[in-house]
């Protein structure tokens, strides 16, 4: 029996949902900011192809499909037949109260077979997916309104290992 | 390049760590030429502040000159002599768009772990834990600033390392928490503790408008400073704090309180009516924190300022009195970027000049002394400046 598991992230950005929602809709953007996602290669018949890295090396990846799609209000997708692990999501974009923004929505489902769920998921997000999926956003966030994306890695550090 | 890493509680070394390099295309690299040691390093010192990892390079309050500079920094150029503020700041979210940017959104990379702790993340901090953005800090000789046309403020010639260093931290740190005290014409404010803070706080109070400033610590040299500064004084050990406080306000009690002494305060014997509502709901003994005892003190309605640094959680805050007094409490990490530009002008016209509170100046390589000078206030120490590239 499949078992779907829902992740569901929100965060408020700086820009209008005309800009973020047009950088979203250009699929090869998203491994810019998100951890796990290694590429996404756009097909000319609109489907993607997704490739995440997983633990050791490995590589999770699928195809996906564009469920629906309206202009700076949402994108949604889903893999299609033959996925090892069936999943869907969506991005919905909703201008925030006293002009703050737009609220961004992400909502990602898995369907796993039962047993290896958390073994799934932890293949495509990591042990927390609810965390990967909110330090994607907030990267998403940085990237957006400031241009970079803050980071530690590669300063000096006196650290004997 | 050297800088000074901590290595656990209780102990920093002079390491030799490769130099720093741009990483993001709105960062520069800075020739240190100033940096001091906070009191809120002794925090991390004493190992008190969680996420610290052996290695890092501490250090928060630090100026130099601009060596490099990424591919999208505008303003800063190459050549030019900063300042650099201690929080790390974007300049384009909504707290940066409001001047708090201590708050900012975008600039703790481990904002998960702060978030954790305290629900939201504030902004990224130069050597201050993993939690706040684990980044390098700049008690050493270069140091890497992201953010650099946000952050990074240009000198004016004609002023010395030692007239500006402290805008990264301590004056803009003792401005916003006299600020935070809501002073009012007639105003006395009462400041717990008589570091450096305190000592830029009691400054400001008097440069907004407060008719008197009561500083309270036991260190005689930080009294007396703190006398030089226009306070009159208290030593915690000689007196009840309270009742003496309450004796000369006319029995009011003072209009604002601020605890400049944060997480480390010392314990005292329990006093007055405190003991009094301690005992009645039974609570066990405990080491009583400033803080406790200036919400105590503070009169009706009046304003409790923090710039105390509290890393977790604290016991037993009398939020009774807090609540029944209806008092108002402000605090944070300080917003420095906004209060450069006053704080250079109070400095430039002479209204103020903040090398007073300089009471040791070493080459960078003996940190390891400094701290332990600075920690237990040996010789008479109140603040100190490292200076790298000095050594003898
Ligand atoms: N909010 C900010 O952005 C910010 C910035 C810088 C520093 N800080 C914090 O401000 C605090 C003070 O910093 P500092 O550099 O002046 O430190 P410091 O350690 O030199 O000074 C603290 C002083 O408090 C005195 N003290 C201890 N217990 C006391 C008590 N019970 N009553 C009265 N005085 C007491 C000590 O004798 C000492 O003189 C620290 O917690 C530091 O982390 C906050
Ligand atoms: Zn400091
Ligand atoms: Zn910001």
């Amino acid at each position: 029996m499949a078992q779907p598991i829902k992740v569901e992230r929100t965060v408020t950005i700086e820009k209008s949902a005309e800009d973020l929602y047009r950088f979203w809709h250009t699929l090869e953007n998203l491994p810019h900011f998100t951890r796990h996602l290694k590429s996404v290669k756009v097909y000319d018949d609109g489907r993607s192809h997704w490739v995440t890295s997983a633990p050791m090396g490995n590589s999770v990846e699928w195809d996906a499909r564009i469920t629906e799609d309206r202009p700076n209000e949402v994108i949604a997708w889903t893999s299609v037949e033959g996925a090892d692990i069936a999943n869907s999501g969506s991005v919905r974009f909703q201008p925030a109260p006293g002009d703050r923004g737009t609220e961004v929505k992400v909502i990602t489902t898995y369907d796993a077979p039962a047993g290896v769920v958390g073994d799934a998921i932890a293949k495509l997000f990591g042990e927390n997916p609810k965390q990967q999926i909110g330090d994607d956003l907030a990267r998403f966030k940085m990237l957006m309104e400031t241009g970079e994306i803050a980071t530690n890695e590669g300063q000096p550090s006196g650290r004997r290992s | 390049m050297k800088a000074v890493c901590w290595q656990g509680a209780n102990k920093v070394e002079v390491e030799t760590v490769p130099d720093p390099k741009i990483i993001n295309p709105g960062d520069a690299v800075i020739r240190i030429t100033s940096t001091a040691i906070c009191g809120s390093d002794l925090h991390l010192y004493d190992g008190f502040i969680p996420t610290m990892e052996q290695g890092d390079i501490l250090g928060h309050e630090f100026m130099g000159e601009v060596v490099e500079v990424g591919s999208e920094v505008k303003r800063i150029k190459v050549g030019d002599r900063v300042v650099n503020p201690f929080p790390i700041a974007c300049g384009h979210c909504f707290f940066c768009k409001q001047t708090l940017t201590s708050l900012c959104d975008n600039t703790n990379p481990n904002a998960f772990m702060a978030e954790a702790l305290m629900g939201y993340s504030p902004s990224g901090i130069f050597g201050y834990s993993h939690m706040l953005g684990g980044y390098a800090g700049g008690q050493a000789e270069y140091a890497r600033v992201p953010h650099a046309d946000v952050g990074l403020y240009k000198i004016p010639n004609g002023l010395t390392d030692e007239q500006v260093l402290f805008l990264s931290d301590i004056f803009p740190t003792g401005y916003m928490a006299a600020e935070n005290c809501d002073i009012k014409p007639g105003h006395v404010v009462a400041i717990w503790g008589c570091g450096p803070v305190a000592q830029f706080a009691i400054r400001s109070a008097f440069l907004l408008g407060a008719e008197r400033v009561i500083a309270i610590d036991r260190v005689p040299e930080r009294l007396q400073m703190a006398k030089d500064g226009g306070a009159e004084v208290l030593d915690f050990e000689q007196v009840d704090v309270g009742e003496a406080l309450k004796e000369m306000t006319g029995g009011r009690g003072p209009d604002a309180v601020m605890d400049a002494v944060g997480m480390e305060a010392h314990g005292m014997g329990l006093e007055g009516l405190y003991d009094k509502a301690k005992q009645a709901v039974r609570l066990e003994t405990d080491r009583p924190p400033a803080l406790r005892q200036a919400i105590l003190a503070c009169r009706k309605g009046g304003t409790v300022s923090v710039p105390g640094v509290y890393g977790g959680f604290v016991d037993k805050i009398p939020l009774g009195a807090f609540m029944n007094k209806a008092l108002t409490m402000k605090t944070g990490q300080t917003h420095v970027h906004r209060y450069f530009a006053p704080l250079l002008e109070h400095i430039q016209n002479g209204d103020i000049d903040p090398s007073f509170v300089i009471t040791h100046r070493l080459p960078l390589e003996q940190a390891p002394q400094g701290y332990e000078i600075f920690k237990h206030k040996k010789d008479h120490c109140i603040k100190i400046v490292l200076k790298p590239g000095q050594s003898t």
